[in-house]
């Protein structure tokens, strides 16, 4: 069956060249070359469309090493470090190709900013408890020359998770491998948690679990400015478009057993038009016929169209990374009037003060202070059944009357009187199956990598996630973090690495 | 087939990097004051000739590398002598002053020399760690306050109370020097919100805490202090990178209760009374 055709055995022994070998538009025909460069003589000839005094230096290059689809955190975090773990320094062209450079609808830019180890999976703290360590060395990283260091704002708050009586038994364990990884995360009774947090109401709290360190809330924005200086200077180029399609060629193999395989090897990226030639497209996958593409990382992914084109349906179970997850955040401050009751005078209740982490709810609700002005910033995302439609992005207020605010207020009396200031909806990169990102070749394009499905934990692991794809880009294999877990083929394999820590 | 617009080429062309458009982000800041001239001139070479360039950015990185140098860990020490005498050891060695639990203050002379006999000190634990002006950053801190513990469930040091039991109890983490009562950090120039919230291991000792002039410290480091439940002074003035220091103060009070804090006076920052606004609109710069 195909199934063990692609076995990890096979799969590595063919797309473990890394980039060492240039093999060019050998598979092309001889005469396809032959007819290009007569039509370029052709154009320089006097009635040709030659310009040569024409400025074309803002167009993206023809021929690119790698190509990244999508410009977000974990695009440009790959870039960078593809840039630094190149050998020699200058051997690759990286093209990052991004649809909106002001990032109006890029989870990036919208996400609430938290990062946090406590996972199930252990791979998932190891990827956060690196970027935490990035972060707390940004400007040894990220440092430019000339340019002002930069100040990510991180908040050394923690993270408090909250588990009822189900949760109870799962959460425990959950720390010890949380604590077996390194991570700084203790487990709290409820009397504790009342004596350390007056403000909160431990009805219904079996039991919770408290990052003491490496935990806490950072401004992405930050992050993706700095980044992208960063691998600007060190070379990496730019184009603004949208990949529309791929055009690539394919060879037939046989398995061991004797099954028939197509292997697919991308030539060109088309984005809007603009052609540029690569060699090893990194992003989302390339289906054969033309429907439009998968951006990487945290962009979401076209509504309705299923992040692979190539694996038929039967084969790979149910869908994989899904379109999209919202998830709505709203401000909340000072009083809040009910509607036809008057606004009670000099009632201010002060919220959770200084100490307030960031704190998840049994219940799937969030809170964190925002500043100092008794301000907070919470939500919720929604369950899969309540899914609102991908292409609308608009805040849904009913939806934080009845999901977010109930929750919140019954953990934290004090929340009864708050009052909404502002709210927005982003998306989630939501990966259906087990929750966890893709991270790998793609089985069946040779030339093809993802980072993508991440689930809403992606921003917090980009800086990881970006040095494991430059590690199997460049030595087809993982190096330092072993992310064998997160590969493609465990789709079709079916198992599972379901990540319970979601919000 | 080329686009028509596109260079005309007959051989693949080497993509030239770095012309002035595409790096148009870098250039954030204007550098400022009166190096200006000799700093554009660096720029300007640095942006055209990639030895320049690359001479910068190794000056840049090794004087990041020297700060690390500066606080690597003394292993052989830890070994050998203790966590107290490695803690010892290494804060002397930055230019700062120590104090065993019944001894006199230790301190390093002008020429970073100081004398070994602390290290006889086996079981003595440090009291006082004077750090004033060192170069001490989040992996220095790891001397002082690093948390080695073995696998195994583990209550918040900070809190008090009873607690279900889950397992059989754990042991009691291995701080590097457990009994510190006062830690003072003023003017450290690498001192920032991440070492704080490395701070907390300390937390059943701790009772006096100097971060006065820290450049690189703000309210959100300030927030992870309320683990050192046993904090009694705390002097968090001068602190240039605090946005509104006369709340930041207000709200470390209501989180350390206990605690007296130091700091800007909590009038700071607010508008002036009554009195003072005529004279205010008549002055063009605001009080």
């Amino acid at each position: 069956m195909l199934r063990r055709a692609l076995q990890p055995g096979l799969s590595r022994g063919v797309l473990g060249r890394g980039l060492g070998t240039h093999r060019g538009r050998s598979t092309l025909d001889q005469n396809g070359k032959v007819s290009e460069i007569k039509k370029k003589i052709q154009s320089v000839l006097p009635r040709g469309a030659w310009n040569p005094l024409r400025d074309t230096s803002y167009l993206p290059p023809e021929h690119s090493d790698v190509v990244i689809v999508g410009g977000g955190v974990i695009g440009l975090s790959v870039a960078y470090w593809l840039k630094r773990l190149e050998k020699p320094q200058g051997a690759i062209r990286v093209l990052v190709v991004e649809r909106d450079h002001t990032y109006s609808q890029a989870s990036t830019a919208l996400s609430v900013g938290g990062i946090r180890q406590q996972f199930s999976v252990p791979e998932n703290i190891q990827l956060s408890l690196f970027s935490v360590e990035f972060l707390r060395n940004i400007n040894e990283y990220l440092a430019v020359v000339d340019d002002p260091p930069l100040d990510i704002q991180f908040n050394p708050s923690g993270y408090l998770l909250l588990a009822s009586e189900k949760g109870a038994a799962v959460m425990e364990s959950n720390v010890k491998v949380q604590r077996q990884e390194g991570a700084k995360v203790c487990l709290m009774s409820p009397e504790q948690l009342r004596n350390k947090f007056p403000w909160i109401n431990t009805e219904g709290v079996a039991l919770a679990s408290y990052g003491m360190e490496h935990e806490g809330w950072f401004d992405p924005w930050c992050l993706l400015q700095g980044l992208r200086r960063k691998v600007q200077s060190m070379g990496v180029l730019f184009c603004h478009g949208e990949v529309t399609r791929f055009v690539s060629s394919s060879s037939h193999t046989e398995t061991t057993s004797g099954e028939e395989v197509t292997l697919r090897r991308i030539h060109e990226v088309h984005a809007q038009e603009e052609m540029y030639l690569s060699r090893c497209p990194v992003c989302g996958p390339g289906p054969p016929s033309p429907p439009p593409l998968v951006p990487a990382g945290e962009d979401g992914p076209q509504p309705g169209v299923p992040a692979c084109g190539m694996c038929p349906r039967d084969q790979c179970g149910r869908g994989l990374v899904w379109p999209d997850r919202r998830a709505g955040w709203c401000r909340e401050g000072a009083p809040w009037h009910p509607a036809g009751h008057p606004a009670p005078c000099g009632a201010e209740e002060k919220g959770p003060g200084l100490e307030t982490p960031f704190v998840i709810d049994a219940s799937g609700a969030y809170f964190r202070r925002e500043g100092l002005g008794n301000n907070y910033l919470g939500g919720c995302s929604p369950t899969e059944e309540e899914e609102p439609d991908p292409g609308n992005l608009e805040v849904d207020h009913d939806f934080f009357q009845d999901k977010v605010w109930p929750p919140l207020a019954q953990r934290v009396p004090a929340f009864e009187t708050l009052k909404v200031r502002s709210a927005w909806a982003g998306y989630y990169d939501y990966n259906t199956f087990d929750q966890n990102g893709v991270v790998g070749p793609h089985p069946l394009v040779v030339n093809m990598y993802f980072a993508t499905g991440f689930s809403g934990h992606g921003l917090q692991q980009a800086p990881a996630v970006g040095r494991a794809v430059a590690e199997m880009v460049l030595d087809g294999h993982f190096r330092t973090i072993n992310l064998s877990p997160f590969l493609f083929n465990r789709f079709y394999l079916g198992e599972k690495v379901q990540e319970h820590n979601i919000i | 087939m080329a686009a028509p617009r596109a260079p005309l080429h007959l051989v693949t062309p080497v993509w030239n990097r770095g012309t002035r458009g595409t790096r148009g982000l870098s250039r954030a800041v204007a550098p400022e004051g009166s190096q200006k001239k000799g700093r554009s001139l660096l720029q300007f070479l640095a942006d055209r000739f990639y030895d320049v360039q690359a001479l910068r950015e190794y000056l840049l990185r090794k004087q990041v590398l020297k700060v690390h140098q500066k606080n690597r860990p003394f292993t052989y020490i830890r070994e050998r002598f203790g966590p107290h005498a490695a803690g010892a050891y290494f804060i002397l060695k930055q230019g700062g002053a120590v104090k065993f639990q019944g001894k006199e203050w230790i301190r390093s002379d002008a020429r970073g020399h100081f004398s070994l006999d602390f290290l006889k000190f086996q079981a003595v634990p440090v009291e006082a760690v004077d750090a004033s002006g060192c170069a001490i950053n989040y992996q220095g801190l790891d001397s002082v306050c690093e948390w080695a513990e073995t696998a195994g469930l583990f209550i918040c040091p900070s809190v008090v109370g009873s607690r279900k039991d889950h397992s059989a109890s754990p042991p009691p983490p291995t701080v590097a020097l457990k009994e510190l009562q006062s830690l003072w950090l003023q003017r450290c120039p690498h001192v920032d919100d991440w070492c704080l919230g490395r701070l907390h291991p300390l937390a059943n000792s701790l009772q006096e805490l100097s971060l006065a002039g820290c450049p690189r410290i703000s309210e959100r480091g300030l927030a992870s202090l309320h683990h050192l439940q046993n904090l009694r002074r705390l002097d968090i003035s001068d602190l240039p990178a605090v946005s509104n220091p006369g709340l930041t103060r207000i709200l470390v009070e209501e989180m350390l209760p206990s605690c007296q804090v130091l700091g800007a006076d909590w009038a700071q920052g607010l508008p002036s009374g009554p009195e003072e606004q005529s004279r205010d609109t008549a002055s063009p710069l605001p009080a």
